[in-house]
């Protein structure tokens, strides 16, 4: 019982399908957008609350602790922040749980742009990505030339991953191809740099908005769709994820290419991480299980998942005394 | 003859200042001294206790915040509300132990009087085992007692007086507790979270669990976020043992069973087993 159809109309199928026909100008790009199927509110919520009343137990439990920490974006975004809160978030990252060697690091490490260049040194060949977030975090009020600016100056720094906040305020006004052309912009300035494109889907009112904020941002070249910027609320929610997700899939079917999932803020407990692992798994498919495809932005998630990791090995539950507070 | 339906009152668990059901869905049944059918009770799991453990831990720096005075407010607050529903509790204790009418309402007399009693200590205690060192040098050094954090209780049998016994002198020097309630009559202990509930007493710095001692007391026990447990209903020592064993791990502060008469004047022991010492070195004239 699916929210959605996967048939997206105005698309051609098949690998390597370019969007020029449908991108060339505003009118075009709203018709495409418009002439989505809109989505089922009541379906999606009723879907995302059913995938989340899975038992996922044992060893199941063990995989899906380990994948999310592999999963996650630890995240440090205050204006309190330090170059020695950095540091000590970067040390974080590449060894989680001092006491237990097995335990994995984290996918990134997703501080100001800034302060790439301290996380950077830390982290060294460690593997554990920079992510910087750019382009005027968290308002996205800025011009472009300072946008872009801000961006190249992330990735100058050392950052492997950019994330960017779209003009929400262009896209609620219906400029969709501002929005796009900025997306198309700031992957230019990103270089090698992967790109994630953040709707704050807590201020686009709509399923359907982040429907078509999902294609808009994939079709302009995103490497990964993330949910928010967690100065928002709502942050990530299931159901906003789902369709996400949901996009992700449709676009892959529609062009082969492929985009990661980000949902960011809110999600605090291991319970809640593993729902979004049984939906990812349930509606885009096991492909997405990876870090290199779906992330959680979080940073108090990491310690429950730690804590549940140290319940499964000792047999004891652990407490947020045994852990760093960051 | 009334052809009217019975309302039957479900008993459930008080976590977090809620009264959930177990989430393992399971129940059991509590039967009065001969054995006839009295209510169904929660039967709560592990997971309810680490709920419960999460829930005190999150009320703690509330409760500990607050001034003592106002903590005895809020215990003397449970005897008033205790004493307006005497009645209900008398029946329950009645039903559940088989006691005489009188007898009954004695039990309830020594709950009241004995939160009353914890009460009054709230704002006094620190007087009694605190101190202002003399040291040699132009340094005022005191020392005064501080909570340990989240309590693990396992109450005596007692439904009511051996629940309010060890409970109130927890609470009432700024720790929370998860308690495990008497096995055999848990139904007045439940009774007792609902006039809690109504009582300001801030949700989660009481929490009542219903079930089985050797199910949730190993649980609590070896749980890293648990600063103190209190022995007092374990009945069987190698239970006791094992659970002081496990108690080790974390350097908990452990209050062994031992015989007590419960209807005598308590000693403050049962307080200041829950409570560590801090001792703060200021100099003189600045």
């Amino acid at each position: 019982m699916s929210a959605s159809p996967t048939i997206t109309p105005g698309v051609t199928s098949g690998p390597g399908s370019d969007f020029s026909d449908v991108t060339g100008s505003d009118a075009a790009l709203r018709r495409f957008l418009h002439g989505l199927p809109g989505v089922d509110q009541v379906g999606a919520e009723a879907r995302a609350a059913a995938l989340g009343t899975r038992s996922i137990k044992t060893t199941a439990k063990e995989f899906a602790i380990d994948l999310a920490i592999r999963m996650v974006d630890l995240t440090t975004l205050e204006g309190a922040d330090t170059a020695g809160k950095v540091r000590a978030l970067a040390a974080k990252a590449m060894l989680p749980d001092p006491a237990d060697q097995t335990c994995p690091s984290t996918a990134a490490v997703c501080v100001y742009p800034d302060l790439v260049a301290v996380a950077k040194q830390t982290l060294g060949e460690s593997g554990v990505h920079v992510a910087a977030v750019a382009t005027a975090f968290p308002s996205g009020r800025a011009a472009l030339d300072i946008k872009l600016a801000d961006t190249r100056d992330a990735v100058e720094a050392g950052a492997d991953e950019i994330d960017m906040v779209i003009d929400r305020g262009a896209f609620l006004s219906g400029h969709y191809r501002q929005v796009y052309d900025e997306i198309v912009a700031v992957r230019e300035a990103c270089g090698s740099a992967h790109l994630k494109v953040i709707f704050e889907t807590g201020e686009l009112q709509t399923y359907d908005n982040v429907r078509r904020a999902s294609w808009l941002a994939m079709m302009a070249g995103a490497h990964f769709i993330k949910t928010s910027t967690g100065k928002v609320q709502p942050a990530a929610t299931l159901p906003v994820t789902l369709v996400m997700l949901e996009a992700v899939r449709d676009f892959r079917e529609a062009t082969g290419r492929m985009v990661g999932v980000k949902p960011a803020g809110g999600i605090r407990t291991s319970k809640d991480a593993i729902k979004y692992l049984v939906m990812v798994n349930e509606v885009a498919g096991p492909d997405w299980l990876d870090p290199d495809w779906f992330r959680f932005g979080a940073s108090t998630l990491l310690n429950d998942l730690l804590m549940q990791r140290t319940k499964m090995t000792t047999g004891r539950y652990s407490g947020p005394d045994y852990f760093t507070l960051d | 003859m009334s052809n009217r339906i019975d309302v039957r009152k479900t008993y459930k668990l008080y976590i977090g200042g809620a009264f959930p059901r177990s989430e393992s869905g399971r129940s059991y049944e509590v039967l009065d001294p001969k054995g006839r059918f009295l209510a169904n009770a929660s039967l709560a799991s592990r997971k309810d206790a680490r709920d419960a453990v999460v829930a005190a831990r999150k009320a703690f720096g509330g409760w500990s915040g607050r001034t003592s005075y106002n903590r005895a407010q809020v215990v003397y607050r449970i005897a008033e509300v205790l004493e307006s529903r005497r009645a209900q509790l008398e029946q329950e204790l009645r039903d559940s132990e088989g006691v005489s009418a009188s007898k009954a309402r004695d039990y309830v007399d020594l709950a009241v009087d004995r939160l009353v009693w914890y009460a009054g200590w709230a704002d006094k205690l620190t007087q009694v085992v605190g101190n202002a060192n003399p040291v040699a040098g132009p340094f005022f050094n005191l020392s005064t007692p501080e909570p340990s954090g989240v309590i693990a209780v396992i109450a005596p049998k007692g439904p009511l007086l051996g629940l309010v016994s060890v409970l109130a002198p927890v609470i009432v020097t700024g720790n929370t507790a998860v308690v495990v309630a008497s096995e055999e009559h848990p139904l007045p202990a439940i009774t007792l979270a609902e006039i809690m509930a109504t009582a300001d007493v801030p949700g989660g710095v009481v929490n009542i669990l219903t079930g089985t001692r050797a199910e949730l007391a190993p649980g609590l026990a070896a749980h890293m976020d648990v600063n103190g447990i209190d022995l007092t209903g374990i009945d069987d020592p190698a239970l006791a043992l094992s659970l002081e064993q496990a108690a080790a791990d974390n350097l908990k502060r452990v209050r062994r069973p031992a015989a007590e008469d419960l209807l005598a004047t308590p000693s403050l022991s049962r307080m200041t087993a829950f409570l560590e010492t801090k001792t703060v070195w200021h100099p003189i004239g600045v």
